[in-house]
């Protein structure tokens, strides 16, 4: 109860007054009331964004720090550091102040590989993020504008991984700059003019990784900065999508209030990511750029892997074929543009076109907050599988050299099963996932038909065995179960519906007391039905069909 | 502090009130509010929010035993976190103090190979320690609401008074009629905008003064010499053996595009060595140079399968073959690697006897045409 004071609602306590103080000048109390009050959904795959925010946050702290030693100058120096086995080698600035940083100073090891390791989580958790977006409907309208910010951030992310990379300057990053360098070569008409100003001249020259360092701390970080801002504004204003379920509706949002059970879940898990990136950063050696050796343009090492972003592109290089495209007045577009260029260019349109693609197939322009599982969108869920295994087979390629070696293949023979995948695989992953799709909406369809298997076998009087099934619902007078299927995951099992209580707690001991466990649990269950009661429910919690891409259905 | 009342701005003060931003305090006097319990107060806000509280389960009842046994657990994970954290400094600190340095150079105490690990073991452990104990303590001592939020669709009302408001002050500059000044705007938009984006113009150089692209410095008379610098004559090598060679140049072992392998053939490869047309006469005896930069996307080949003659590029796997003048046999290169004409001067060294013929390196656009 709050104490009545002499006058009513003038705070007695000094934290009070403080506050009031602060309103009188900021006027934040409402404001500050609604952010409080807002309620998210709790679902785990809604941790992926902020996994990949926590690792944003991570890499802006830890870049920071690197910034202090690094040194983006292609100045020849004599390296004279602790590393005993480099002494007297030449090599650029920028590599040496990369071993000072890793040698030198007390941790600085540590933070650059919680440095890598966080941008290899950064775009890791962005990627199954958007997977989950896709393959829920997330995208579907009003969120069409996110999901274009989620695409520019991907790739923003590959731009920050790709010069981050490049700055160390050892013989890896520099291997990867040269085929960057070939890649810009390549564009048809403008490539020798967009290499030149890009590298300020021929490759290598004075300047590029200067610029890479501008580019990887100050652009794209402040742009991503500010898109990462509208992402979440948007995020706010539009309220988090939820999965069907009892009481979800179209218009609410169902779930815990920001504080402070969201909050305090949302800090653990930024904190269980940090820690995670700073084992990760201790105990996993990742890019010893020591053991590379500085860049030289007449070296290389064999078996170079970019980071695991950049495979695929690899993989696609490595099995575009041989064909240069020669035009009359001896004009060349070299095969390197294909696979580097317009490849990539091709799936990131279709990508952020996805949305609109199947606005139009389905005529669905409805706005949806009610997400779906992906069995109940076959043909999008089997196309999000062909554009995955696509994606896989060329990633595998990207390593084929190491799997040639291991397990003792030709590498042609890598290269040949490499393009015959890409050919037939996507089609096999579609068929397959459309069957599986369709067999597990038949089977959710006929548990709430049929019943829960109790697996409770009777005889009948006439001798046959029949399995005794729990009806989900009320059932018509065959026995069939009359509720709708509603887009919600339907339960498989008894104890999904409580044909068990839940355990007691306790390890050693019990600490509760078996009845108050059964009073919780009847609580609990009137409180939903209440919850229901006055709550507009559609037929099945979900909104008409419209939501999804029509299927013929069997 | 003295005021002087009469003047504009110093009178008043906050003695008296302005209208009211937000709340409906209206409808709720401060008695009232008074007398609200702070359960209440909560919902009552929540509600104003369009948030509805559905269902509260409380957390454990205060000294039960499931209530010691979550705050035991929420503790212990606290507690564990900042002895981690504080072991994680004292490792950092006391590295070179009274533990031993933990500088790379000190081997043979191990601990410099321990020390990265430590820390990231012990702060990695303290951080996540910090986060489960987070995420018990919501789930264990917390109460579990349920709560419902209304979602709204945009309003009518705001979007037909805003549109009046855009299209009023929109009609009020009188644009739309006054022609004179459109076309103006337009043309002032497009200079200053135009010259806004001037500076980038010093990133635009012409790639094709002097031919970069399609020179080395390899020329007539410069020798093949070793990364140290050394010369190299015919014989210096075994035949099936293959050398990175630079011209004799200043930082010439540098250069990006001059790195060139010189390769002597073994007698059965000499019998089919079959040079592209017109360049019968690039090798000397049994050798041959080709350039190091790979026609595909400019990685140095390294990887000399003597028995098949094939040269391998690591990147994405091209396969030139030295019999038959560096012709790719396999992968996604399209052009052989160019060769360098060489011959030996009066001291018996190889020399080049020109520049490459063609570019080297990876294929662009009007690469032909230099
Ligand atoms: C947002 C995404 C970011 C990604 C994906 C990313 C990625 C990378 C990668 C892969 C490296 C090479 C690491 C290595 O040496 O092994 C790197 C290096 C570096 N990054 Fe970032 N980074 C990001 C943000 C930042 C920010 C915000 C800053 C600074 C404000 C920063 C500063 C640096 C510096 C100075 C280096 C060179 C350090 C060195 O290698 O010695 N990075 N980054
Ligand atoms: S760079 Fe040699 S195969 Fe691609």
């Amino acid at each position: 109860m709050a104490r009545t004071a002499t006058a009513p609602g003038v705070p007695t306590t000094r934290v009070g007054k403080a506050a009031l103080e602060f309103d009188d000048r900021l006027i934040v109390a409402g404001p500050l009331r609604r952010t409080l009050n807002k309620v998210f959904p709790d679902h785990w795959s809604f941790l992926l964004g902020e996994i990949a925010l926590y690792s944003f946050v991570i890499l802006l702290l830890s870049g920071t720090y690197l910034t202090f030693y690094y040194d983006a100058a292609m100045t020849e120096v004599v390296y004279d550091g602790t590393y005993a086995p480099m002494r007297g080698l030449e090599m650029t600035a920028a590599y040496e102040s990369t071993l000072y940083l890793s040698f030198d100073v007390r941790g600085g090891l540590f933070i650059r590989q919680l440095h890598h390791w966080a941008a290899l989580m950064f775009v890791a958790a962005i990627v199954v993020h958007l997977l989950r977006i896709f393959f829920t409907g997330a995208f579907r309208r009003p969120r069409e504008t996110n999901w274009l910010i989620g695409i520019a951030l991907l790739l923003l992310a590959f731009a920050m991984g790709f010069t981050g990379y490049s700055l160390p300057d050892d013989l890896l990053s520099g291997t990867g700059l040269r085929i960057i360098s070939a890649i810009i070569l390549s564009i048809p008409v403008i490539g020798t003019w967009a290499h030149w100003a890009v590298f300020n001249g021929d490759y290598v020259g004075e300047e590029i990784l200067g610029r890479l360092y501008i580019v990887h701390v100050l652009i794209v970080p402040a742009i991503l900065l500010a898109l990462i801002a509208v992402h979440l504004l948007l995020l706010v204003k539009q309220k988090h999508t939820q999965f069907p379920g009892p009481g979800r509706t179209e218009h609410n949002v169902v779930g815990n209030r920001l504080f402070p059970a969201f909050a305090g879940k949302a800090g653990g898990l930024f904190f269980i990511v940090f820690g995670v990136c700073a084992a990760l950063g201790g105990l996993v050696q990742i890019n010893p750029v020591w053991l590379w050796g500085p860049y030289n343009p007449a070296q290389v090492s064999a078996a170079s892997q970019p980071d695991w972003y950049v495979m695929f592109l690899d993989g696609s290089t490595r099995l575009f074929p041989a064909w240069d495209i020669n035009l009359p007045g001896n004009y060349t577009i070299p095969a390197l543009f294909w696979p580097t260029v317009v490849l990539p260019g091709i799936i990131f349109t279709l990508m952020a076109a996805y949305p609109m693609i199947e606005r139009k197939l389905t005529r669905d322009t409805a706005s949806h907050h009610l997400l779906q599982r992906p069995r109940d969108v076959p043909v999008r869920t089997s196309l999000g599988m062909m554009a995955l295994a696509f994606y896989v087979v060329l990633l595998i390629s990207g390593g084929n050299d190491v799997i040639a070696e291991k397990f003792d293949i030709s590498l042609n023979a890598m290269t040949w099963v490499g393009r015959i995948g890409l050919i037939i695989v996507p089609p096999l992953a579609y068929v397959f996932t459309y069957r599986i799709c369709l067999g597990l909406q038949k089977h959710d369809r006929e548990v709430l038909e049929h019943g829960l298997e109790t697996g409770v076998i009777r005889r009948l009087p006439h001798g046959e065995f029949i399995e005794v099934h729990q009806p989900l619902g009320p059932v018509d007078e065959h026995g069939h179960g009359q509720l709708a299927y509603g887009g919600a995951p339907v339960p498989k099992r008894m104890n999904q519906v409580g044909g068990a209580r839940r355990a007691i707690r306790g390890f050693f001991s019990p600490i509760e007391e078996p009845a108050r466990v059964e009073l919780e649990q009847q609580r609990s269950e009137r409180g939903l039905a209440a919850a229901e009661a006055d709550r507009e429910l559609t037929s099945s919690g979900r909104p008409s069909d419209g939501g999804r891409p029509q299927e013929p259905r069997d | 502090m003295t005021t002087r009342e009469d003047a504009p701005g110093s009178t008043g003060g906050a003695d008296v009130p302005g209208p009211l931003h937000g709340g409906p305090d209206d409808d709720y006097t401060p008695e009232q509010l008074a007398a609200m319990s702070r359960e209440d107060l909560d919902l009552l806000g929540a509600r104003y929010d369009g948030v509805q509280v559905l269902h509260t389960e409380p957390g454990p009842e205060p000294g039960s035993r499931l209530e010691k046994a979550a705050v035991r657990q929420v503790a212990l994970t606290f507690a564990l976190a900042g002895l981690a954290a504080f072991a994680a400094f004292v490792v950092y600190a006391g590295s070179g103090w009274f533990l031993p340095d933990w500088q790379w150079e000190i081997t043979e105490s191990g601990w410099s190979a321990l020390f990265t690990p430590l820390i990231g073991a012990l702060g990695g452990l303290s951080l996540v320690l910090v986060g489960v104990g987070m995420v018990l303590y919501t789930k264990k001592l917390l109460p579990h609401e349920t709560a419902v939020q209304d979602k709204h669709d945009g309003s009518h009302f705001d979007r037909v008074t805003t549109g009046a408001t855009l299209v009023g002050g929109l009609h009020n500059s009188g644009l739309a009629r006054r022609k004179l000044i459109t076309r103006t705007l337009v043309f002032m938009g497009s200079g200053v905008g135009l010259m806004l984006v001037m500076p980038l113009g010093g990133l635009i150089r012409n790639p094709n003064t002097g031919d970069p692209l399609g020179t080395t410095s390899w020329a007539e008379g410069v020798r093949l010499v070793r990364d140290d610098g050394s010369p190299i004559r015919p014989g210096d090598q075994v035949p099936g053996s293959l050398e990175t060679v630079f011209p004799a140049v200043p930082g010439g072992n540098r250069q990006s595009d001059a790195a060139t392998m010189l390769i002597r053939l073994r007698p059965e490869q000499v019998r089919v060595d079959r040079p592209r047309e017109n360049q019968e006469d690039f090798g000397y005896g049994d050798y041959v140079a080709y350039s190091k930069i790979c026609t595909h996307a400019g990685c140095p080949v390294s990887l000399y399968e003597q028995e098949t003659s094939r040269i391998l590029c690591p990147c994405h796997q091209s396969q030139f073959d030295v019999t038959r003048g560096a012709q790719p046999v396999f992968g996604p290169a399209t052009r052989p690697l160019p060769q360098l004409p060489i011959t030996v001067d009066d001291e018996g060294y190889f020399v080049a006897r020109s520049d490459y013929i063609e570019a080297v390196g990876p294929t662009y656009w009007n690469r032909e045409r230099i």
